[in-house]
């Protein structure tokens, strides 16, 4: 059915806040034909819309999608509670933004998860569309509930909502998706859901969890994890695009008529990270690195604008500096949009004075307000633990410089509870702080220096080298964290000027539940959910002990727990719930580089020094593909005679 | 060393050019301040060539008169931008149309020297609001008379500063009920229409519909349809006229 469900919403929009979220119509929005498509595609960020809509993920799948001529792809965000409680009032199904289409009407509910604290608000959609939560409950009628994005790479907690899911990039393997399932559909659906879903696992590229047996050994640990039928993989492996320049989406990207949380453009730099910080996960998964050229992104940046209107374009990936032709790009692009009121805009990226120039490239058009930088750890010795190589010194100076150069913010990235912290690591960024602001008044001249510490709890992600580690316990993050605010207050003059913005612990106990936990954690989310659970990336919804008593009510007296998912050191010979995901890096490699870690030794950066066998392109067939081009942007087309009332 | 000074030339404008724009269907539920941000998008893709203010962070030159409540479509809705460079006021309304979402539609252009003189906020004395009302339209019809017949209707809003209260009856010139015509639906409907003089606080559809309640208790079947049809300067018959009606001697 594509009836438009807008008549009965819109009744409901003059009682809820921000109703334009929910109304669609954005620039670069598009409607198809519900009957002249064959595979129809919803399209959900499990998160309120001005979080979702900016998302790249999603826009860059629409646009795909929606290019097919026999498919068709439509959004959904997580509808704010006073809107849920309005639609089971009044009885009106959870639908798309775009033509407000029922999302149960369509083939596949794709769901990208950037986070997993997003899984409670999946289950409000499901329940919201008429999905029955459980995958084992659905019918021929119900979509394909199929989960991508970085929380993808352990869907373990969320198997039992999920009928699928994709690891890695998207945009060729929802092309071979759309492909079976309009073969599928053409020859009249035989053999129904199972059928269907077994073809998409012989692809190799879907991961169907019923597919899979889960036991576990009487202590707690899993015993195996093995596929319990014929035409299914012992491991599925993620996707990797390896020319960007072939993909070069969004092309047309969706202009939000409401407030979201980037009013700007971005275009993707390049896909992956040789840098090998060890905690963080989106370095590790999108190996290897893959750039886009430097005329590929000049085109992007190009039709972009022209296609939006917005006058800020930021130049997105894991470390943006360290593309191959990172210098030409900000000097032509800078050059480029010198007369117009375009910015551009670098995410936090290394700290060292080459980031400076850059900066000062990109702020020729205007605001030079703050910088970013993400030392991480406390000291130098946490530093190389975590593999983040920045020494005090080259901090010091590089702030140094930026602050001379007229920026007038420094903000600093740190995390707190990474494995080996200790109380003195925490303090000594109280120190670094300090010396930060003292080092610019003496380079400037000017006490109005301002700096911000931001700092949040660290968890251990799966596919990483901490993916072993304990996590830190809300106690003693929330116990550094006061300690740290204290020593920045300690002293006053230099105090004042330092801002600290952080999160408490608890939310981060949780996101380690939902990051490394397995089948069983499922009851968890599913009792939280009915208790009312939603939002809990949201401090305002989040509640922490609403899943303490969920967890203990689930687990019980049994051998697992919330402290066994999350504050326990994992053993090296360990079954993990995600080893039957294969991110094409090798599990020997990320165990000796956690070892390597406790004892405090750093690991090049592969883009500069020789391979360390991280296991990707091996496994892959392929190499890391960076330039330098040595092209130039190309000249922007003549404009045409005769611009608006001339 | 650290002394900033401010990047942009100061560029004064050469051409002040008044819009009427509409809000039409879905897109009533932008804000104020959705549609501003839509609006400078459109500038730039339209490549509109804008004055901008002086100092550190230079804006585009646009003046906004009044607007209408998030959730109430418009057919009138006016603003001023003023150019750096001279351009035909029909020419850029279909310029910034065509890049502006369906829905936030430019209606008419005309060149501010082309007016009588006096600002645009000048001009917009009144507004026609046009009310969707579900509900017994004799019922309405007796409530509308009991609001005219009154001479203050006091009525409370919830403003960020706490509840306040307006009088919801002063600003109201005049006030008519007509009936739909009825086929399947089931339930009746009637159309109010109203003009209401710009008051601070403004009164909007909201506050007259509360009150209809607080005169003869009469309240709608369903969330009522609000759109506005007009704004303008009172004119001699009560109604509200034309604000950017040109002088004589233009052309346009």
């Amino acid at each position: 059915m594509s009836t438009s469900l807008f008549p009965q919403l819109e009744p409901l929009l003059a009682r809820v806040s921000k109703p334009i979220q929910y109304v669609g119509g954005e620039l670069n929005a598009r409607v198809k034909d519900w009957d002249e498509a064959l595979v129809r595609w919803a399209l959900l960020y499990p998160d309120a819309y001005e979080v979702g809509l900016p998302n790249q993920g999603v826009q860059i799948l629409y646009e795909v999608l929606n290019e097919r001529p026999d498919a068709l792809a439509e959004r959904c965000y997580a509808v704010w509670p006073d809107l849920e409680a309005l639609m089971r009032e009044h009885g009106v199904p959870q639908f798309t933004v775009d033509a407000h289409r029922p999302v149960r009407s369509f083939d596949v509910l794709g769901v990208s998860f950037s986070t997993e604290l997003g899984y409670t608000n999946l289950l409000t959609t499901l329940d919201l569309a008429g999905i029955p939560l459980h995958a084992a409950d659905r019918s021929d009628a119900d979509p394909i509930v199929l989960a991508g994005g970085h929380a993808a790479f352990n869907p373990e907690p969320i198997a039992d909502f999920l009928d699928a899911a994709v690891l890695g990039d998207g945009e060729q393997v929802v092309g071979v998706v759309s492909d079976l399932i309009a073969d599928f559909k053409r020859a009249g659906s035989p053999g129904g859901r199972d059928e269907l879903l077994a073809r998409l696992a012989e692809t190799g590229a879907v991961y169907v969890p019923r597919f899979y047996d889960v036991r576990y050994a009487d202590d707690g640990p899993i015993a195996s994890v093995t596929p319990n039928r014929d035409r299914v993989p012992e491991r599925v492996s993620k996707q990797t695009v390896m020319d960007l320049d072939a993909w070069p989406y969004p092309k047309t990207p969706l202009v939000p008529l409401a407030e979201s949380v980037h009013e700007r453009m971005s275009v993707e730099i390049f896909r992956g990270c040789t840098r090998g910080c060890r905690f963080c996960q989106a370095g590790m998964i999108t190996r290897p690195v893959r750039e886009r050229s430097l005329q590929g992104i000049g085109q992007m940046v190009e039709s972009g604008l022209a296609a939006t209107g917005f006058d800020e374009v930021g130049l997105l990936s894991l470390s943006s500096a360290d593309h191959s032709e990172i210098g030409p790009l900000a000097k032509q692009l800078a050059d480029r949009y010198a007369e117009s009121k375009v910015s551009l805009s670098l995410p936090s990226t290394r700290v060292d004075a080459f980031n400076i120039d850059l900066a000062n490239e990109f702020s020729r058009n205007g605001r030079r307000s703050g910088l970013t930088f993400a030392p991480e750890g406390g000291s130098e010795r946490l530093r190389r633990v975590i593999n983040k190589m920045v020494s005090h010194d080259d901090l010091i100076g590089t702030v140094t410089a930026a602050y001379s150069q007229g920026w007038r913010q420094v903000k600093l990235y740190f995390m707190c509870g990474l494995p080996t912290e200790t109380d003195e690591d925490v303090l000594e960024i109280a120190r670094m702080a300090h010396d930060v602001i003292r080092a610019g008044r003496q380079a400037t001249g000017s006490r109005d220096i301002r700096a911000t510490v931001s700092i949040g709890g660290f968890v251990p992600k799966p596919h990483t080298p901490f993916q072993w580690a304990a996590q830190a316990s809300p106690e003693v993050v929330d116990a550094r964290l006061r300690a740290l605010r204290a020593a920045i207050g300690a002293d006053r003059s230099l105090g004042r000027n330092i801002g600290m913005r952080y999160h408490d612990g608890q939310p981060s106990l949780i996101e380690g539940l939902l990051s490394r936990g397995d089948r069983r954690v499922g009851a968890v989310i599913e009792r939280v959910w009915r208790e009312g659970a939603r939002f809990d990336g949201w401090s305002e919804h989040f509640s922490y002990e609403r899943w303490v008593n969920s967890a203990a009510a689930v687990f019980g007296g049994g051998p697992v727990s919330l402290a066994w998912f999350t504050t326990r050191e994992r053993d090296a010979d360990e079954v993990l719930p995600w080893d039957h995901l294969d991110s094409g890096l090798d599990k020997q490699w990320l165990w000796d580089d956690w070892q390597d870690a406790l004892t405090g030794y750093e690991q090049d950066d592969c883009r500069w020094t020789p391979c360390f066998d991280c296991g990707v392109c091996p496994s892959m067939g392929t190499d890391i593909q960076i330039g330098p081009t040595g092209r130039t942007l190309l000249p922007l087309a003549a404009k045409t005679e005769g611009a608006p009332g001339e | 060393m650290s002394r900033r000074v401010p990047d942009a030339e100061y560029i004064a404008p050469v051409q002040r050019i008044r819009l009427r724009y509409a809000k039409r269907g879905r897109l009533r539920f932008t804000s104020h301040r959705d549609f501003a941000r839509a609006f400078e998008r459109s500038l730039r893709r339209a490549g509109i060539p804008m004055a901008y203010s002086a100092g550190f962070h230079p804006h585009p030159k646009i003046s906004y008169v009044g607007a209408a409540p998030t959730g109430v479509a418009s057919e009138a809705e006016y603003l001023e931008i003023a150019l750096a460079e001279h351009r035909e006021p029909a020419a850029v309304a279909a310029a910034l149309d065509a890049v502006l979402p369906p829905g936030l539609d430019i209606v008419r252009a005309v060149d501010a020297a082309d007016c009588p003189p006096g600002s645009l906020a000048e001009r917009i004395q009144a507004s026609v609001w046009q009310l969707e009302i579900a509900g017994d339209p004799a019922g309405l019809a007796a409530a509308v008379a009991a609001l005219l017949a009154a001479e203050e209707v006091l009525v409370e809003r919830l403003t960020k500063d706490g509840r306040r209260e307006i009088d919801a009856r002063g600003p109201v010139l005049s006030a008519e009920v007509a009936e739909v015509s009825q086929d399947a639906v089931a339930v009746p409907r009637a159309i109010m229409t109203a003009v209401v003089r710009q008051a601070t606080p403004t009164v909007r559809p909201d506050d007259v519909l509360a009150a209809l309640r607080s005169v003869a208790g009469f309240a709608p079947l369903e969330p009522v349809r609000a759109t506005r049809l007009a704004q303008g300067p009172v004119d001699d018959a009560g109604g509200v006229a034309d604000p950017l009606r040109t002088t004589e001697l233009s052309t346009r």
